[in-house]
């Protein structure tokens, strides 16, 4: 298993998302209202949507391209529409921010 | 302080002028009412169905003593004005009392005119005209047997009927040789006639009364052929007189009635005439419908906010004895100039009339079926022509065919005459408040309120809606799934609790969703920032990222950059500027935008605020629901057919109106001639220069749904186009919909209605000044952020390369 330090929570405004590249990957980090923080790979499942600039509501991002749902915790993209990003385990140390890959 | 308000006259016309006045503004005035009748206003018209013993005297009161108290209004009832003092502004009465005045309203209805024979003043000889009239008469009836009525007109046929049924012998005495002439024409009243004697009227026409005889109290009528009849209750209804000496004595021009102008105003400062006592247009209406659209009026010129004037009315009648159905409007006789179209079944007496006047619809008389009499004066007053009337109009009504008429009336007709009230109010009435009862429609919308005539209508209405059809008003526009609730329910909310966060909104309102959506979350954060100019910060996180980072996100998360140039007209350095930059930050594309000005496309998200440092140009809110673009053509200055300064006044109004957020995107032209090569007839605001003015189209659209804009109105000078279309503007923003194009917005509320906000003197005042509020709190968010490191921080900046580190 990886582990990646992605920055510190105070680099995470609540609901804003940021994004981070590690290698060839590119993840969505946010910060929910209620404080929680998920990483999905930052590509929307419908045609690569930039999720981190979604508008985060609760555990969903709505995608900016064509306003897709998708769920933060688990990636599923809401009914009616079809589709799943990829999700990263989180972990939040002494204000200090890290993704399990 | 307040304005004091007198009212002279306790009746249906002057108390509902009081009620409109009370809707416009309700802290305007300190109201004081005189009324002669010791009796709280009460529906005078339904003092045939009290005759006729359908109703009784309790139930037609319209505003009980209570409803004055509550609207802090100073009843004197049973109290007379005798003196007028226009000088002092002061009333006084006949127990000595004296009220000043501001602002004087007159509504003294009309007497009832009693002939000038020997024994009018006979015991036993009444009017028909208030309740103490009616009073008069049902105790009679307890002891007498033979009534004659005088006047074979409507409110002597009610009254006749009324008598028929307290038991009494009834004999109409008429001076014509048909009935209600002013009302019908032959063929109908003969049918009339037929039907009422059918019921047990007896009628002697052709007789001009001579006297009335008897000894202590009336006991006989006798006529100028000589020949008499035997009456114990004589009831004159032959016609009325405004009720005017009070207005003459006080120096007020009067004619047959207090003259009044289009705005109710008589020949004295200060002193209005209303109802059945004014004469407008040399035309005394004794009809409620006239009269309440009149208070309409006078409500609005009193509290400063002249809107339409009052031009006149066409009426229609109906008569109320059950079991005959007669309408008539308009000009129902044949004469010199008009045709008609006529059904009559003779064997079901059913006869129908449709009067034409040069191709146009004037008048109807209908006699045994009158459900479409609505719908024919809807078209009567439209002036519809004779092509718009469907035949099956004429038709003899089916036996199953009413309920479907008031479901093929459109929204837009009129349901209650009295009242002016539409299918469409009462049907979002129903749905809105859920109502289920003809009397709740009644407290609601008012339909109904006054001769019930259409009482059976708005009880199929009720029943259709409940039904089949309740659907399609049931279904209430809300601002998304996260609420119940509309727009308008949101705004006066927001308004009434002054809600100040996007997320106060949500939270005091039972939002579903705790956090909102997609939707809701930006609709909220652009009325927020409609209602608080200047106090409301929009909330990054609530804005689409458009909007967020004020340039438009690509396919491929890259941005474009557009900045302003001002009407499409930009300067060789301007151009070298914007070449510069784009070579600079290898700028993938450079597409020149059918906005007329430039597009760099395929920014990356960090690179914005630089590239925006570097331009040194405002940003043209290519992103924003905003203003966008005002395009322009050439113009006078180098074209041959210009014939204004359109480049000139496209930077203007785009100087003006920059930054302005909108509920969606504004987009504006204007061109020099009506060739029109800005194509201003497809934007939101379009102009279009002609010699001497300019003519200012609004509502189109190029886009998704093609649509023609409407001309608005043609003014002279530029600084009108400014005003004008300042305060369209800011009448969008208050009343759309966010996310409604202008050219829905236009169609939902109706040309006529924006030009009658925008129009009235004092309202466009106040939309200029709302919007010059809003417009003084906008500033350059482009520049904003260059200067805000803390901006480019959280929003533009991500958090770059991360190396993995294994873990064990
Ligand atoms: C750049 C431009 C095309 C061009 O290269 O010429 C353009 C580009 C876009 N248009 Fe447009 N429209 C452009 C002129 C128009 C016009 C023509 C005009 O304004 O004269 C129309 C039809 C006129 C109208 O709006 O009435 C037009 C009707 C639309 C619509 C449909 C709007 C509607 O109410 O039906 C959309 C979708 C929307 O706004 O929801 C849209 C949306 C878009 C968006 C913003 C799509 C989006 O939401 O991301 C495109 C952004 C591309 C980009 O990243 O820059 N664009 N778009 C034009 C920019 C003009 C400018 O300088 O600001
Ligand atoms: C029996 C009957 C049936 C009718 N049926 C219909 C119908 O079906 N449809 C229809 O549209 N219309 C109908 N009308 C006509 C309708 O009632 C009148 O048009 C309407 O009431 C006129 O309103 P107004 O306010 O002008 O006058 P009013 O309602 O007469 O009010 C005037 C009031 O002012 C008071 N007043 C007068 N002078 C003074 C003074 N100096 N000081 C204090 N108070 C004063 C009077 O006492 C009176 O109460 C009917 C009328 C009658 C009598
Ligand atoms: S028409 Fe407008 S919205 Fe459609 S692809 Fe072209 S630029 Fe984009
Ligand atoms: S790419 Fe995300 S919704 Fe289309």
């Amino acid at each position: 298993m990886m582990r990646v330090e992605v920055g510190t929570i105070e680099q995470l405004p609540k609901r804003l998302g940021k994004c981070v590249r590690i290698g060839a990957l590119e993840l969505a980090l946010f910060r929910t209202g209620e404080d929680r923080v998920y990483a999905v790979e930052n590509r929307c499942p419908h045609k690569g949507g930039d999720l981190s600039q979604g508008i985060v509501s609760g555990e969903y991002v709505f995608c900016p391209l064509h306003d897709w749902k998708i769920c933060l915790r688990d990636g599923q993209a809401q009914a009616p529409d079809e589709g799943c990003v990829k999700t990263y385990r989180v972990a939040v140390e002494d204000g200090c921010v890290y993704v399990e890959l | 302080m307040k304005r004091k308000l007198v009212l002279i006259g306790n009746g249906m016309a002057g108390v509902r002028c009081i009620e409109e006045i009370l809707k416009l503004d309700r802290e305007a005035f300190e109201i004081t009412i005189f009324g002669s009748e010791p009796h709280p206003n009460y529906n005078r018209i339904l003092l045939s169905k009290v005759l006729q013993g359908d109703t009784s005297i309790d139930e037609i009161t319209l505003n009980s003593w209570e409803w004055y108290e509550r609207n802090g209004i100073r009843l004197f009832a049973g109290e007379t004005v005798t003196e007028v003092d226009s000088e002092r502004r002061l009333v006084r009465t006949d127990r000595g009392r004296v009220v000043e005045y501001d602002e004087l309203i007159f509504a003294t209805g009309s007497n009832p005119f009693i002939l000038p024979v020997p024994g009018a003043d006979l015991p036993g000889v009444t009017a028909f005209r208030d309740i103490q009239d009616c009073e008069r008469m049902i105790e009679y009836a307890k002891t007498y047997k033979k009534a004659a009525v005088i006047g074979g007109g409507l409110l002597g046929l009610e009254a006749a009927r009324g008598l028929l049924n307290l038991g009494m012998d009834v004999d109409v005495i008429h001076i014509f040789d048909y009935l209600m002439e002013r009302q019908l024409d032959p063929t109908a009243s003969k049918l009339l006639q037929r039907e009422l004697e059918k019921q047990g009227m007896n009628f002697l026409l052709r007789k001009e009364t001579a006297e009335l005889f008897g000894n202590g109290r009336v006991e006989g009528v006798r006529f100028k052929d000589g020949t008499s009849i035997a009456a114990d209750l004589v009831v004159m209804a032959v016609g009325i007189r405004p009720n005017v000496e009070l207005a003459r004595k006080s120096g007020i021009e009067v004619n047959r009635g207090i003259v009044v102008n289009d705005y109710l105003e008589t020949s004295v400062p200060h002193i209005y005439a209303v109802g059945e006592c004014a004469e407008h247009r040399g035309v005394v209406y004794g009809l409620v419908a006239p009269l309440y659209e009149q208070g309409k009026v006078l409500a609005q010129a009193i509290c400063g906010r002249k809107g339409k004037p009052y031009e006149g009315s066409v009426v229609s009648t109906q008569l109320k004895v059950s079991g005959v159905d007669v309408f008539s409007a308009g000009e129902f006789m044949d004469v010199e100039g008009t045709e008609s179209i006529k059904l009559y079944d003779e064997a079901r007496s059913v006869y129908k009339k449709v009067v034409v006047r040069e191709g146009k619809i004037v008048g109807a008389v209908l006699f045994g079926d009158t459900s479409e009499g609505r719908k024919l004066f809807d078209m009567i007053q439209r002036g519809d022509s004779l092509e718009a009337l469907s035949l099956s109009l004429l038709t003899p009504a089916s036996s199953g065919g009413k309920g479907s008429l008031v479901a093929a009336m459109a929204d837009t007709d009129v349901v209650c005459g009295c009242n002016g009230v539409t299918k469409g109010a009462i049907c979002q009435a129903i749905a809105e408040h859920g109502l289920k009862t003809v009397a709740e429609v009644r407290d609601y919308t008012n339909a109904s309120r006054s001769c019930g005539g259409c009482k059976g209508l708005v009880a199929e209405l009720l029943e259709h809606m409940l039904g089949e059809e309740a659907n399609r008003y049931t279904v209430k526009e809300t601002i998304c799934g996260c609420t119940d609730l509309s727009r308008e329910e949101v705004l006066e909310a927001i308004e009434q609790r002054r809600l100040m966060t996007v997320k106060e909104v949500m939270s005091v309102l039972g939002w579903k969703n705790e956090e909102g959506c997609s939707k809701c979350r930006p609709a909220l954060n652009y009325y927020l920032g409609m209602l608080y100019p200047g106090e409301y910060d929009e909330e990054a996180e609530s804005l689409f990222v458009n909007e967020r980072l004020h340039a438009n996100i690509q396919a491929d998360g890259t941005y474009s950059v557009v900045p302003r140039i001002y009407g499409g007209v930009t300067t060789a350095e301007q151009l070298r500027n914007i070449a510069d930059v784009a070579e600079k930050y290898n700028v993938p594309m450079i597409k020149i935008t059918g906005g007329q000005r430039i597009d760099l496309l395929g920014v990356k998200k960090e690179d914005l605020p630089r590239i925006w440092a570097d331009l040194g140009m405002p940003s043209g809110y290519a992103y924003a629901k905003a203003l966008r673009t005002v395009k322009t053509c050439v113009g006078k200055q180098f074209c041959r057919f210009g014939t204004q300064d359109s480049t000139g006044l496209g930077i203007r109004m785009e100087q003006t109106f920059e930054r302005l957020k909108t509920p969606h995107k504004v987009k504006m032209a204007v061109s020099a001639c009506p060739r029109n090569c800005a194509e201003s007839g497809i934007k939101d605001v379009g102009i279009v220069g002609v010699e001497g003015g300019w003519e200012i189209y609004v509502g189109g659209n190029g886009g998704t749904h093609l649509r023609a804009a409407d001309l608005l109105c043609t003014v002279k000078t530029e600084d009108e186009v400014i005003e004008m279309t300042g305060a369209f503007l800011q009448y969008y923003r208050e009343s759309a919909h966010y996310l409604e194009r202008t050219s829905k917005w236009v169609e939902r509320v109706g040309l006529e209605h924006i030009r009658e906000v925008l129009f009235d003197v004092e309202t466009r005042r106040a939309l200029l000044e709302r919007l010059h509020k809003a417009l003084s709190a906008t500033k350059d968010p482009w520049r904003d952020i260059v200067e805000n490191e803390r901006l480019q921080q959280m929003l533009f900046r991500d958090i770059g390369d991360k190396e993995p580190v294994p873990v064990e």
